[in-house]
């Protein structure tokens, strides 16, 4: 975090929200980015996703009841694949903090959360269709948008797509 | 619908052991019938057949192409799975390979039939990354464009709705009034749905010098019409006894299935984005956002989500009439006067979002600074988040109460599968 730097109010509250969180997980989350536009922070041991999720939503100071959105994201100068969370406690508190989750590129896989945000079930599985990595305990792990025989993972940066589909010409 | 068991099912597979477990936790076969507005439960552990029902993508009652496969015990559901995909175009791999203001059309085509406000999200969303000031006169307009086409929207919603529960009335005098703001946008905009008229940073045009005279006719006009909307429909004791107390979503389960939009506030939340993350100008205006109290309706079934629908039109009218007042005249006014030659956002990460009539549409943005196009661009789309809590509201429902709620989800297609 920058020095002397005033901060709008939301931005407070995120970091406020996320002191809480580093105080339980420690070195397991990454330090805030307090970026005007969408501050966040990282899941460094990914296996404890569930726990930080579930502790995120349960806690009574922090209270995430909303899971706003989950964003798959193709980071491919560092090999890795992701997860961006837009998370926030509607009604409650009245605070939002975005999470970002990042796995192997090559067959990586992430816990899933599904069973803390219903919101996640399908967000996850369209992640999953998208970019590949997988969601471990995730209850339906299937593509959603794509046919179930589509090959390879369309949001990749290098993907490309196959040359025909059941006998029908694919590129346009 | 058809029983022919589709090749990809789920249940293919599994479905001798799902029925074993169903038939242990005692949701065997059951024979029932409908006594006012419980279900009454005549006979059991009838060893019947389970069937699987698929009901659609081709079904009217889907309001598109949306497959749903029912795993159905006589007149009951015991499980229903979507479906979803048959309209997919990747809109998200489209987005990466044109520049900033080139996707704008492409979020028309997300909620069709909400297409002012899907470019009003995106526009938001952009211009949080650029810093730009927006002419005053703009938001105006912005806002009453999209006002109008949130009740366009509404009014497909609720006639359509009506259509599926066999109320063919109310439709015909929906879209005898949506063809009037179709035809003001078009005046506005040059289109009738894909509107492409909101741009990052301003608008297209300025509106034609007599159009805030005609949406005030077009207000006072609609006014009556809402009420007797009301009459013939939501007070309608055939499409009240088909909807009261039918898939009943609790509060907490809502907002942990990301639910919001009207869906969201049927079932008791106060939540509208517009009042509780306010963008543009809406801190300014006076309106009140309706929540159902349990007096027509149960809180949370199908009569309140298509209520608060209801209820919504008449506030959005007041929003409208507010901003012609309120609106700076068009005098040196230039609709892209702060539109950028190029849009270069500064590098980072955004989500913004906007309350579209199915909900918040949100867009979660990466820019790296230095080129013109996204690294990334993700629709959050409202009804495709809505429709994922179909497992849980239709557990249980016979199949005609599986219309109706449906159609109370008010899903647009293109929105869900993108």
């Amino acid at each position: 975090m920058e020095e002397g730097k005033v901060l709008s109010q939301s931005i407070q509250q995120s970091a406020a929200a996320y002191v809480i969180i580093h105080d339980k997980f420690g070195e397991a989350v990454s330090p805030f980015d307090a970026n005007e536009t969408m501050p966040f922070f990282e899941v460094i041991d990914t296996s404890l996703w569930p726990e930080i999720a579930l502790f995120m939503r349960d806690h009574p100071k922090l209270q995430f009841n909303y899971m706003a959105c989950l964003s798959g994201v193709d980071y491919q100068a560092e090999e890795k694949v992701g997860i961006v969370c837009n998370i926030e406690s509607l009604g409650q508190c009245h605070h939002k903090l975005s999470v970002k989750v990042k796995c192997s590129r090559h067959g990586g896989s992430i816990p899933s959360v599904a069973c803390v945000w219903h919101t996640a079930n399908w967000h996850e599985r369209e992640a999953y269709d998208m970019f590949g990595m997988l969601f471990t305990g995730h209850p339906d792990m299937r593509r959603i948008l794509c046919p179930d025989d589509w090959e390879g993972y369309p949001l990749l940066k290098d993907y490309k797509v196959q040359e025909s589909y059941h006998g029908i010409k694919v590129p346009y | 619908m058809e029983s022919r068991c589709p090749t990809n099912s789920v249940f293919n597979s599994q479905s001798s052991t799902r029925m074993q477990e169903l038939d242990r936790a005692g949701m065997g076969s059951v024979r029932v019938t409908r006594k006012g507005n419980n279900v009454v439960v005549l006979e059991k552990d009838l060893a019947t057949e389970q069937m699987i029902l698929a009901m659609g993508p081709q079904h009217p009652s889907t309001h598109g192409v949306l497959k749903l496969e029912c795993l159905t015990d006589g007149e009951v559901i015991t499980e229903a799975v979507p479906y979803l995909g048959y309209l997919h175009r990747c809109f998200e791999k489209c987005c990466e390979n044109v520049d900033y203001p080139a996707i704008v059309p492409y979020t028309d085509r997300l909620d069709y039939l909400a297409g002012m406000n899907s470019e009003f999200a995106y526009a938001i969303a952009v211009e949080k990354l650029l810093d730009v000031e927006i002419p005053r006169r703009v938001e105006f307009i912005r806002v009453i464009v999209a006002e109008m086409n949130r009740i366009a929207s509404h009014l497909v919603a609720i006639g359509t709705y009506g259509i599926d529960l066999g109320a063919f009335t109310p439709f015909l005098f929906c879209f005898r009034d949506r063809e009037i703001i179709l035809s003001l946008l078009e005046w506005a905009s040059g289109a009738r749905m894909l509107y492409n008229y909101i741009w990052v940073g301003g608008l297209a045009y300025d509106i034609p010098s007599d159009f805030n005279r005609r949406v005030k006719e077009f207000v006072n006009y609609f006014r009556p019409k809402t009420v007797e909307l009301y009459k013939l429909l939501t007070e309608n004791e055939i499409f009240v006894k088909r909807t009261r107390g039918i898939g009943i979503m609790p509060a907490d389960v809502a907002i942990n299935y990301g639910w919001s939009g009207p869906m969201l506030r049927g079932s008791g939340v106060k939540w509208d984005l517009r009042r509780n993350d306010p963008y543009s100008i809406y801190p300014e205006l006076d309106f009140a956002v309706p929540v159902p109290d349990g007096k027509v309706s149960d809180v949370g079934d199908c009569l309140s989500r298509h209520l608060v629908r209801a209820l919504e039109m008449e506030e959005s009218l007041k929003i409208i009439e507010q901003c012609i007042d309120k609106m700076p005249s068009a005098e040196g006014f230039n609709p892209r006067s702060a539109v950028p030659k190029r849009v270069r956002p500064k590098a980072g990460e955004v989500y913004g979002r906007a309350e579209n009539p199915r909900g918040e549409l949100g867009f979660y943005i990466q820019s790296d600074g230095k080129s013109t196009k996204p690294l990334r661009c993700k629709a959050r789309s409202s009804c495709f988040v809505n429709l994922s809590a179909m497992k849980d509201l239709s557990k249980g429902q016979l199949i005609p109460d599986l219309v109706a709620i449906i159609g109370s989800i008010d899903i647009v297609l293109g929105e869900v599968d993108r």
